[in-house]
């Protein structure tokens, strides 16, 4: 039996450095470490991630309803180091166990948190980011690259640009955001420089997650001549190093009445796709109609940040023993 | 019918698609921070050996292959199809044409090659890497000639077309690079 680690003893190093110094950083900046569950009775109702499900219990797939419930209990800036899991995530950048470190900073913008972001990764990325930061909005991804308006472009144009430059992929059961999802990942990750940090911000609303929205107006020649019309973008960010995601920001939705509405929407939707309703968390929505403040929040894949800092090509080879061996 | 879901999927997975068998050459899991992930995966369509790029919805399944790779030694060919043989069995395949098109010039009476078995059936044969053939034509060899790069065609028993260095001569067992073709050495009849 090969029950030996996939790791050196330089990595295991690696992430004992990465761990200490990440916890140094938010020391420094008065943010508190904090623990929650990892097995609650209340899941994440994403239809894009599948919790593991024992004994009327889910594994958290990230720390956020209960991170958001000490926020409303005025908590103050937190962070968090934890092990989360996601089923059937597996790949040369997915362990379906795997490290995360999620923060809120109260009163803080998404633009102010992306800014904190880039401090901590150029903290433990030093020697491999030479250059300036790249930062486009999600609009700007697409027209540079496929000269279409994510935000606009009718369901036959996506059909159209997928089909273009993507081959062997059918979109008759895709939806206008998995067309975006399947672009995004095939035709723009993989144009993103290895020696810099890339930043998107500003989603569609369809995957807005728990981010807030904010309405976008855009002028539009037609048959009448012109008019406005708008749209919604997510107020979220993702950030990259070359094409491996490193993590996912948001400008926090802090109103009951939507969060409620897009936990009922994310189950509805799940209904849909056939797969199983998920338990909602009551006490995450008590904690939002009591009052969650004003935030912005962030998880890093940790694992990522060390194969970064390694130089490794997969994440199992920075994790002792990955999900086959473990 | 057996399935393979994405998840399931791996390098030489064997599946079934449009009614012709394929195995997976590479399989990459990709996932937006949030959103629809993929399974971008390169396949070798099994009959033609042509190569694809191919992107599915993670979640979606394909339909299982009940394809074998086993290794038979060659017999003979009887003009429609060509004959092999499991050793430990003694069990018989006849191959058609097709299957064997691609190493038809490199079958050799008692080597070993690998059949590649759909529904029991020869689908295509892998010759070994390396094998020694014996020259059956070639002009005489010009003594002492060792200049570098001049070569001579020349046939092999097989039927193979082959260019082999001046200094050969017909009847000699060389050594061949089924993969390129190419001479690599004499090998010396003990």
């Amino acid at each position: 039996m090969n029950w030996q680690p996939e790791t050196n003893h330089k990595t295991r190093q690696q992430r004992a450095q990465m761990l200490a110094d990440t916890r140094s950083f938010f020391q420094q900046r008065n943010v508190l470490e904090v623990e929650t569950p990892a097995l609650s009775q209340a899941g994440n109702t994403d239809p894009f991630i599948e919790s593991f499900h024992l004994d009327q219990r889910y594994l958290h797939t990230s720390p956020e309803y209960p991170m958001k419930r000490l926020l409303a209990a005025g908590s103050g800036d937190i962070y968090q180091i934890c092990k989360v899991w996601r089923k059937a995530e597996s790949g040369r950048n997915h362990n379906p166990e795997f490290s995360l470190l999620e923060w809120y900073r109260v009163d803080f913008s998404y633009q102010q948190l992306i800014q904190e972001v880039s401090e901590l990764l150029h903290l433990h990325l030093a020697k491999i980011l030479t250059e300036d930061n790249q930062l486009y909005t999600y609009q700007q991804v697409f027209l540079e690259n496929l000269d279409i308006n994510p935000h606009i472009a009718s369901h036959r144009d996506l059909i159209h640009c997928v089909t273009e430059n993507i081959s062997g992929l059918s979109c008759e059961e895709l939806s206008r955001q998995a067309m975006l999802d399947a672009l995004l990942t095939h035709c723009i990750e993989p144009t993103f420089k290895k020696d810099r940090l890339t930043f998107i911000y500003d989603y569609p609303a369809s995957q807005s997650a728990l981010a807030q929205l904010r309405e976008e107006k855009y002028s539009k020649t037609g048959g009448d001549g012109f008019a406005f019309k708008s749209y919604s973008i997510a107020e979220r960010f993702e950030v990259y190093l070359g094409k491996i995601e490193l993590g996912n920001g948001y400008q926090e939705e802090t109103s009951h009445e939507r969060n409620k509405q897009i936990l009922h929407t994310e189950n509805t939707t799940r209904i849909q796709h056939k797969q199983e309703t998920v338990t909602q968390d009551e006490l995450f929505l008590a904690a939002c109609k009591s009052g969650i403040p004003r935030s912005a929040g962030v998880a890093i894949g940790l694992d990522r940040v060390l194969m970064c800092i390694t130089g490794q090509k997969t994440i199992q080879k920075v994790i002792n023993f990955p999900w086959d061996k473990a | 019918m057996a399935s393979y879901n994405t998840s399931e999927f791996k390098s030489g997975l064997k599946f079934i698609m449009d009614g012709d068998p394929y195995t997976i050459v590479e399989n990459e899991f990709v996932k937006p921070g949030k959103g629809q992930a993929f399974n971008r995966v390169r396949i070798r369509n099994l009959k033609t050996g042509r190569v694809i790029d191919k992107t599915w919805k993670s979640g979606e399944k394909v339909e299982a292959a009940d394809v074998m790779e086993v290794d038979m030694e060659y017999l003979y060919e009887d003009g429609e199809f060509w004959h092999f043989m499991e050793p430990s069995t003694f069990e018989q395949h006849a191959a058609s044409e097709t299957a064997v098109a691609d190493v038809k010039h490199w079958l050799k009476p008692q080597e070993s090659y690998i059949i590649t078995l759909w529904n029991g059936v020869p689908l295509s044969a892998t010759p070994p890497n390396f094998v020694d053939l014996k020259i059956t034509q070639c002009d005489p060899g010009v003594q002492g000639n060792t200049a570098q790069g001049a070569t001579k065609p020349a046939t092999v028993e097989t039927g193979a077309q082959i260019k082999v260095p001046l200094f050969v001569e017909e009847g000699e067992m060389v050594k061949i690079d089924t993969r390129t073709g190419e001479y690599l050495s004499r090998v010396k009849e003990s």
